[in-house]
């Protein structure tokens, strides 16, 4: 199962990768004697209503995708860590106030957060990933503050100490690292939301927005074209999607298996 | 117990406090000068100077934070210009919308989703554990967009058994006299036959797209914690009392797996928030969720971040009332 | 006297992830009417897998093989699933080890009790709340009315014990199962406990089959003892005749690993290590360890009668 979800995440990536040299169509370049075809052997999965090869506009969309998941998991993955690591190590005040933050976040459905900084910040792929970002960074706080707090006490931890070394150098170069197996399984688990989130915020207008392809928003262009019958181009998006956020939580829970078995319940 | 309630009545304060502060946040950072916005496209420097200062933006962010805090005590979370109308009303006018579907898809998703969860975990590797096995992994990776077109696409068009996605009741068609806002129960109270079927009609497909994309996560919580809860000590003990199988697993078992599931309900509100919107946009349908997102379009900015503070304000007491009930439920907690 | 209980030839085993793990190999006990019997041995030596499998509450991947188990003229493992619950909880009833989480934490304790007595014995609720409450205050828990209106998580772990085994005794069962009944227990509470056992079952003439790995504790309140090593049952006595004369090696290692308070002082482990279960020795389990090994150890064990009541699975040992 889970080799079935590497594959496919393998393709997906060498496919975003490789895209320039391996699809023979220009995404953007219009092709006005070919608009709305079925898919076919010249087009796989169709052209849409500008002629355009959906294929080709699939992988490229699904570039931009990969990336706004990977940079949003890897900032709310660096900040959550630090403040997470910070509020378990220390304790106290800065707990408190570091805890109180991540709660206000939390205190909203993520996806109406995202919604809202995604508003306020405006529509490009640096703002999205930010927003995403942001709604991301308690899922990695309190994961890594509870794993503080374990081991924290722990004799390791003791003896690091007691040969001297500054908190800071404790913290983060002795106990962090120890951290890292729920931290990559959830990070893992977590780029399959960040990916349905960029989709869900383009589908709605309010995130990565045309001419930059981009899953969602394929697919909100597809939406319009149900009652004429032009059923390829919303579901290949959508099915892209899936496909893919499916081979991350496959390889999620397989890594979960694999590295943390105690999780197995969360 | 009145320990429990009270610090959990005492938290939701500062929550609150934190929800208003980041759309106050989100509110300020909004691209473009509000006051330009209000004084319109005709007003000169000088107007939306005097404009700027009528609305208190060259004050300093804590003396605007305290007025926006009274504004919204007063009920005033802005105005939108597409409609012309203060935000609150248009949100009130539209939650009944929201309401009708998120109630409709909450009981799909409690109807099929718990018992198809208890189910797997009670003839665990049987057919039934393995579709629901399906349905949680499977419908946890769908975009609920995507799940509504594919609806749409397949009822709509192919099968043609589903109506237009054009709103809440078929063209042609008065709504019932408004009691409270939900044109099914609306329809019921005035026995009015048409409008309930066209109601549920339009309903129908909405709420399954949506208490689909909910479900699938609440079967897996329920299929773990059931299976966790048959493997206890106290359901060894029952078997070895000789109680029968209807007993064990469909009264204790499963009156104790409800209870931790109760705790899930408040995140089972918050995706389903979160899908509303979405729902709303593929069905057109008019809750305060198509609202904010119209809004957004027309470049009137003020809606949305008010129906972010709605949704958060929502979610906090939500989650206060689910965290009271199980204080309620489970007489660990009930009884100290 | 015909035997209450009466497990032959018992082979279990367990499939796991690493292999097959042979469990019971050929346990054999009786248990005769209104006796207390200890069953004992090492963790790990089959002693709460036998008691399981008399209730037939084992469940895939755990497998009986063989053996034969007849209770009160019943086969026990050839009657019905309808008739099995008819045993369970009404003639023949289980203690077990963690009182707290043996009891469901959202159910009042006097209904967990009541509920057994409208099962088994078609009295109408409020006949059986009432009988709850009885029982309850004969195993001695005071404000019986009030306690069985609380939930486990109010009660202490002693009273949590006494609430078991008025559940376990409210249909008055003819055997009593008690599995490890004091573990986790104050050691003045586990007295109280073993006493209040003692003593409900010597009043309602129940059988106890007591489970233990403390042989003080079988030393002072059973009547007869089986003595159990790596799923094999090894030897049989009155209590006495096992104090006293001891007959198979195991046993009697067992006894001179005791610590004592007078004497030398000096303790004696077993030599060697328990032997694995997933490729256990052929014939006699202990005769990798034992002093008296001969070759015919390492097939199937013949048992022999030391003295009467006294039975031994072993090949070398002799009565003294």
């Amino acid at each position: 199962m889970s080799l079935a979800a590497l594959g496919v995440l393998a393709v997906v990536a060498l496919a975003a990768l490789a895209a320039p040299v391996l699809l023979p169509y220009d995404p953007d370049a219009p092709d006005a004697e070919r608009t709305l075809e079925a898919p076919g052997h010249r087009h796989w999965l169709g052209t849409d209503l500008y002629g355009r090869d959906q294929l080709t506009r699939l992988v490229y969309a699904g570039r931009v995708d990969l990336l706004v998941a990977i940079e949003a998991t890897a900032i709310a993955l660096s900040v959550g860590a630090v403040l997470g690591a910070v509020s378990g190590y220390r304790g106290g005040f800065i707990d408190q106030v570091l805890m109180r933050i991540i709660d206000t976040i939390q205190a909203f459905p993520s996806f109406i957060l995202a919604m809202g900084i995604a508003a306020a910040l405006g529509n490009s792929v640096t703002n999205i990933v930010i927003a995403i970002a942001i709604t991301h960074v308690p899922i990695y706080g309190r994961l890594i503050r509870g794993e503080m707090l374990r081991i924290r006490e722990t004799e390791y931890a003791e003896a690091a100490r007691t040969v001297g070394n500054r908190q800071r150098r404790i913290m983060f170069y002795h106990l962090l690292p120890n951290c890292f197996p729920p931290v990559v399984v959830q990070a893992t688990l977590a780029m399959g939301f960040a990916i349905l989130t960029v989709a869900a915020l383009s589908y709605i207008g309010l995130g990565i927005r045309p001419p930059t392809s981009e899953w969602g928003a394929m697919t909100a262009e597809g939406a319009s074209y149900i009652v004429s019958g032009e059923w390829w181009i919303f579901v290949f998006p959508g099915m892209a999607i899936m496909a893919t956020v499916l081979s991350f939580n496959l390889l999620g829970d397989a890594l979960r298996d694999v590295l943390d078995p105690r999780m197995k319940g969360v | 117990m009145f320990g429990y309630i009270g610090t959990r009545v005492l938290l939701v304060l500062p929550t609150l406090l934190g929800v208003t502060l980041v759309t106050f946040v989100l509110t300020y950072v909004l691209p473009g000068n509000p006051a330009l916005v209000k004084a319109g496209p005709l007003a000169t420097p000088e107007h939306i100077a005097e404009m700027e200062r009528r609305m208190g933006l060259d004050q300093p962010m804590a003396v605007q934070y305290w007025r926006y805090l009274r504004g919204l005590a007063h009920g005033d979370l802005g105005e939108s210009h597409t409609t012309g109308r203060p935000v609150l009303e248009d949100l009130l006018q539209r939650v009944p919308a929201t309401l009708e579907l998120t109630l409709a898809a909450l009981l799909v998703a409690l109807a099929v989703g718990i018992p198809l969860g208890v189910v797997a975990a009670v003839r665990r590797d049987g057919w039934l554990d393995h579709v629901s096995r399906l349905v949680g992994v499977g419908g946890v990776a769908m975009p609920t967009f995507w799940t509504g077109l594919l609806a749409l696409y397949v009822f709509f068009y192919a099968l043609g058994v589903a109506p237009p996605p054009l709103g809440r009741l078929a063209t042609g068609i008065t709504p019932p006299p408004r009691v409270t806002g939900l044109l099914t129960v609306d329809a019921v109270l005035a026995m009015d036959g048409r409008a309930l079927a066209s109601a549920l009609h339009q309903l129908v497909l909405p709420a399954l797209v949506l208490g689909f994309s909910v479900m699938a996560p609440l079967t897996r919580m329920v299929r773990a914690t059931m299976l966790e809860v048959l493997e206890s000590d106290y359901i060894k003990a029952a078997w070895a009392a000789g109680l029968p199988r209807r007993t064990v697993v469909y009264g204790d078992a499963l009156r104790n797996c409800m209870i931790p599931v109760i705790t899930l309900l408040g995140v089972v509100f918050g995706f389903l928030m979160a899908g509303n919107v979405v729902v709303e946009s593929v069905f057109s349908w008019p809750g305060i969720g198509n609202y904010a997102v119209a809004a957004m379009m027309s470049k009137d900015s003020g809606p949305i971040q008010s129906f972010v503070l709605f949704v958060g304000v929502v979610y906090v007491f939500v989650n206060l009332a689910v965290d009271l009930v199980y204080g309620l439920v489970d007489p660990r907690i009930r009884l100290r | 006297m015909t035997d209450l209980l009466a497990v032959r030839d018992l082979t279990v085993h367990f499939a796991t992830d690493e292999g097959i793990v042979q469990a019971l190999d050929g346990a054999s006990l009786r248990v005769g009417p209104g006796e207390v019997v200890g069953l004992v041995g090492e963790s790990g030596s089959g002693k709460s897998v036998t008691a399981l499998a008399i209730l037939r509450l084992l469940r895939p991947p755990a497998r009986v093989l063989g053996g034969r188990i007849e209770f009160d003229g019943l086969d026990l493992q050839a009657c019905s699933e309808e008739e099995m619950r008819a045993v369970r909880g009404a003639q023949i009833s289980m203690v077990f080890q963690s009182p707290r989480t043996s009891l469901n934490p959202v159910l009042p304790v006097g209904h967990q009790i009541a509920r057994l007595l409208v099962q088994h014995g078609a009295i109408r609720p409020r006949e059986a709340r009432a009988r709850a409450v009885e029982m309850l205050r004969e195993v001695g828990i005071g404000e019986p009315e009030r306690r069985a209106r609380q939930y486990a998580h109010q009660l202490s772990g002693g009273m949590c014990q006494r609430v078991m085994i008025a559940m376990a005794l409210a249909t008055n069962p003819r055997l009593l199962i008690a599995d490890e009944p004091t573990t986790g227990l104050d050691v003045s509470i586990a007295a109280q406990i073993l006493d209040l056992l003692g003593d409900l079952g010597r009043r309602t003439g129940a059988a106890i089959l007591l489970i233990t790995h403390d042989l003080g504790v079988v030393a002072r309140r059973c009547d007869r003892v089986v003595v159990m090593h790596a799923g094999q049952t090894v030897e049989w006595a009155p209590v006495r005749a096992l104090f006293h004369a001891p007959a198979h090696p195991y046993t009697r290692a067992l006894l001179r690993s005791i610590p004592r308070v007078v004497g030398t002082g000096e303790m004696e482990p077993i030599p060697g290590w328990v032997p694995s279960l997933l490729a256990p020795p052929p014939g006699c389990r202990f005769a990798p360890r034992c002093a008296l090994v001969r070759p015919e150890c390492r097939a199937p064990v013949p048992v022999r009668s030391v003295d009467g009541d006294h039975r031994v699975a072993c090949v070398a040992a002799e009565a003294s």
